[in-house]
């Protein structure tokens, strides 16, 4: 809808708007993951700047703004040498909730993400299976209520049958809560199940941005028709969205979309939604990255230097 | 779960008590220090601390480590306290000529038994020229009181000059009486020479200079273990003193030195000028000893000793008395044992030990039980000055690995260069110490720190480095602080590994620290360095075995705390873990 397309040594401009779940795909080595963290200042961008709530991160510090931001990496980066309860209590305790609610809040996450917290609290990661893990570190990226949650690859290494089971109620969470969530996969089919729009991008670019049933109408160039093409039957496999009516049949008509994205407007830029799960008003724009190039989004793609 | 956090306290408790009892020295002088003052003049030396509250002074007589000049440290020891006010510290077998020298000038000792012909080559660097006996104690004094203020007191009476001895078969096979005869034939002879000999100008090189000598082969050699190869057969030749008793024991001949090559060594005790000028009775007492013994007399005294296994301070109490120099009245039988006698220090209770010409040293299993109590301070010396050791090093090694993690362009040369010092040799780096730290527990603690640093520094770096990168980034991105992340995540992850490291330094460091005997820190090193002059079998073996045993005993201790360390979630992967996913939903 909102995307400027490309330029030339990774212009990415884009806003998820406040509620919804944007899906940056990509082969490895596009720059999604390197994007994603602009978000969170894992990374920080040469030029161009990453906004949230509105608020350019550069001007917040980097420890207040993550702890604002949920984080969901591919293997769940538990803390092994801490039980389950810990780990989900983590932000919450760096932001000096006392014990009982910190508590409270571990044991309501662990039953939102479906684990019973008298089996699970009181184990260690390696004592869990990796959809247990992954749904210990959803608990964990929700515990303090975040306004955004940025999730990387969080399906990315749990079997087929695990990933779609956690699919199922990563939708039912998305239905509740409401937040705004950045997911990075190379997955096309889970963007399509899970993204409310999606992202496709590729040597550092974000080729095409727009709802699921805009890309299978009017892939913006050569490389996303072929990867649309690419997964065959893909429309019958996509879940039926809730905003994306046409979607559902097989191969569908096209639907009225506006044509391939153009340099549109931006809602403006609202106040930050933090503490509530009610979803704000659509057009409520929470974050924002403007990037002419960050250190590890050119062409390469190399992994950003971390540690 | 399990969590030993009691070792902690445990541990600390005995590295306190540690710190306390390497404050003082070895076990035997231990009793007698407390309580005086040290009255070496110019700037207190680490080795002779002057402690408060004491009424008389102290001062520290130091030795060689081979029977004559412990011996004569002995006597120069008990004389004193006969006949002056003055307290006594020993610091008998210090590892040869340099460390009793650097000692000596540090003021680390107050006095030592040398040679003249030793100050004069080893020391002063000359040659031994054509003076005499007389012409070399002249050059020698002039020299170390101009250079050192350093004073040679009377001669004691006897030359205990290096010499060429071959077995007395091949002297007369090859009619050998002269060093130019042996260099004839010395192509085909092997020789096994003293470690200080090879060195000195005084031996080897200049000898070979001298004489054109060359031999088919030359080995370096303990002491003791000379006189045994050659009796094996194994040497043809070797160097001897002319007051060792072994030369008559097993047949050998000494070779003349006919172009005079081998300067006079009249033996003499060497005195800090310092310590003269504020105890000049000092020097009064030791004069005593001029011209007191011949070579016979100590050749005599040398043999109760090497052979008939007694402990220097009874052979040294009864030439002293022999000569009415201190009362003849043996000790009584509660003599405390000295650490590091040569052997059977209360042999006046005990008949059967003090039989001299017992060829049989008592067996490991006998000596351990007969010095248990003296083995029991050893233990407890040994590991005070690896736990100190050790402890200081941790305070260094634990932090700098972790700077060096944080500024990892500086990690390389850091560690490189402290794996370097992994790899001078120990006695080395004990002997670099004695300038600076003086002889005793300090210099001994220091080499051992230095030791205990790099695989501390380097498992520390390692650890934290590669404690779980997915971890850490994980515990960035939700917004801990680095130091948050360094304390709860990546310092409770690497601890494995930093506590292998500590482990690692502990059997270092417990393992080397048998050679801090050399320089007089005691521990279970003293029995290993006594049994190799005398080639006590059973005497090494009753330092070295205890000492294993107690290498293997840390490494389990710590393996204890290692497990204790780890992090529960670590280690629990295993069964559990599968079950659980197996009944994943």
């Amino acid at each position: 809808m909102w995307a400027d397309g490309t330029l030339a040594l990774a212009g990415v401009s884009f806003t998820v708007a406040a509620g919804e779940t944007l899906a940056l795909v990509g082969e490895s080595g596009s720059g999604k993951t390197t994007l994603l963290r602009l978000f969170n200042r894992l990374v920080e961008p040469t030029t161009g700047e990453a906004r949230v709530a509105g608020k350019p991160v550069s001007g917040v510090d980097p420890i207040a703004l993550r702890r604002r931001i949920g984080y969901v990496p591919q293997d769940g980066g538990l803390l092994p040498h801490w039980r389950v309860a810990r780990n989900v209590e983590l932000v919450p305790r760096l932001l000096g909730w006392d014990r009982r609610r910190r508590g409270e809040r571990a044991r309501e996450m662990l039953e939102l993400v479906g684990l019973d917290p008298a089996t699970h609290a009181g184990r260690y990661p390696a004592e869990l299976s990796g959809g247990q893990r992954q749904r210990v570190a959803f608990a964990r990226a929700l515990a303090a209520d975040p306004t955004v949650v940025l999730l990387d690859e969080p399906f990315g290494a749990l079997d087929a049958l695990t990933r779609l089971e956690l699919h199922r109620q990563f939708l039912e969470l998305k239905r509740r809560l409401a937040k705004t969530t950045v997911l990075v996969t190379h997955d096309l089919g889970e963007a399509f199940r899970l993204g409310d729009r999606i992202g496709v991008m590729r040597s550092g670019r974000l080729l095409q941005l727009g709802r699921p049933e805009e890309l299978v109408a009017a892939p913006a160039n050569d490389y996303v028709r072929e990867l649309l093409a690419l997964r065959g039957g893909l429309p019958s496999q996509l879940p039926p969205p809730a905003p994306a009516p046409p979607a559902t049949g097989a191969a569908g008509p096209p639907p009225p979309a506006p044509s391939p994205p153009d340099a549109q407007t931006p809602p403006p830029p609202a106040h930050s939604t933090a503490g509530t799960r009610i979803p704000p008003p659509p057009g409520t724009t929470t974050t924002t990255a403007t990037t002419a190039g960050s250190p590890a989004a050119g062409d390469r793609g190399t992994p950003p230097p971390q540690r | 779960m399990r969590r030993h956090h009691h070792l902690l306290p445990a541990l600390l408790a005995a590295t306190t008590a540690a710190i306390a009892l390497t404050g003082g020295d070895g076990p035997a002088w231990a009793a007698r220090e407390a309580g005086t003052a040290v009255a070496t003049a110019g700037p207190p030396r680490l080795g002779a601390v002057a402690r408060p509250g004491g009424g008389a002074a102290t001062v520290v007589v130091g030795s060689k480590n081979f029977e004559e000049s412990r011996l004569l440290g002995e006597m120069f020891a008990q004389l004193i306290e006969a006949r002056t006010r003055l307290r006594v510290q020993r610091r008998l077998g210090l590892a040869g000529t340099q460390i009793c020298f650097e000692a000596l000038k540090g003021g680390a000792i107050d006095v030592y038994p040398e040679y003249t012909g030793t100050g004069l080559v080893s020391i002063l660097g000359q040659s031994a020229g054509a003076g005499g006996k007389s012409e070399t104690l002249r050059r020698v004094r002039a020299e170390f009181l101009a250079r050192w203020n350093l004073w040679w007191i009377a001669p004691l009476g006897f030359e205990n000059a290096y010499e060429i001895a071959v077995p007395g078969a091949l002297a007369r096979s090859e009619h050998l009486a002269t060093l130019s005869d042996l260099a004839r034939i010395a192509p085909r002879l092997r020789a096994a020479f003293g470690h200080e000999f090879l060195e000195r100008d005084d031996g080897l090189p200049g000898l070979a200079h001298t004489y054109g000598i060359r031999f088919k082969s030359v080995q370096a050699m303990q002491e003791t273990l000379k006189y045994q190869a050659t009796r094996a057969g194994g040497v043809d030749v070797l160097d001897v003193y002319t007051t060792d008793a072994r030369l008559l024991l097993y047949h050998l001949t000494v070779l003349r030195d006919d172009r005079g090559f081998f300067p006079p060594y009249e033996a003499a005790p060497l005195v800090r000028g310092a310590t003269l000028a504020v105890h000049p009775e000092l020097g009064a007492a030791l004069g005593l000893l001029a011209g007191a013994f011949d070579e016979d007399a100590m050749r005599r005294l040398n043999l109760r000793l090497q052979e008939g296994k007694e402990s220097e301070v009874t052979v040294a109490r009864d030439a002293l008395a022999a000569l009415g120099l201190v009362p003849p009245a043996p000790p009584p039988p509660g003599t405390p044992a000295l650490s590091g006698n040569p052997a059977n220090p209360t042999n006046q209770a005990n008949p059967q030990g003090a039989r001299p010409g017992r060829r049989r040293p008592a067996g490991v299993a006998a000596i351990l039980w007969r010095d248990r109590a003296a083995l029991a301070h050893r233990v407890w010396t040994h590991l005070g000055l690896c736990a100190v050791a050790l402890l200081a090093g941790a305070l260094i090694a634990i932090p700098l690995g972790l700077y060096l993690e944080r500024h990892r362009r500086g990690a390389e040369p850091v560690i490189g260069l402290l794996g370097l010092i992994q790899t001078v040799p120990s006695l080395a780096l004990l002997a670099f110490m004695i300038p600076f730290l003086g002889v005793g527990a300090l210099p001994a603690v220091a080499a051992l720190w230095l030791y205990s640093l790099f695989p501390m520094v380097r498992n520390t770096y390692t650890g934290v480095r590669d404690a779980d990168p997915r971890a850490v980034e994980a515990a960035t991105a939700l917004g801990m602080t680095p130091g948050q992340v360094l304390r709860e995540v990546r310092l409770p992850l690497a601890a494995p590994v930093l506590m292998a490291g500590v482990r690692t330094a502990a059997v270092i460091t417990v393992g080397t620290a048998t050679l801090a005997a050399f320089i007089g820190a005691g521990g279970l090193g003293e029995p290993i360095v006594t049994g190799l002059q005398l080639a006590n079998t059973g005497m090494i073996l009753s330092g070295a075995i205890p000492a294993a045993a107690l290498a293997l005993l840390v490494d389990l201790a710590l393996a204890a705390v290692e497990r204790a360390v780890r992090p529960a979630g670590l280690d629990s992967a295993g069964a559990r873990g599968k079950t659980a996913a197996a009944n994943d939903g």
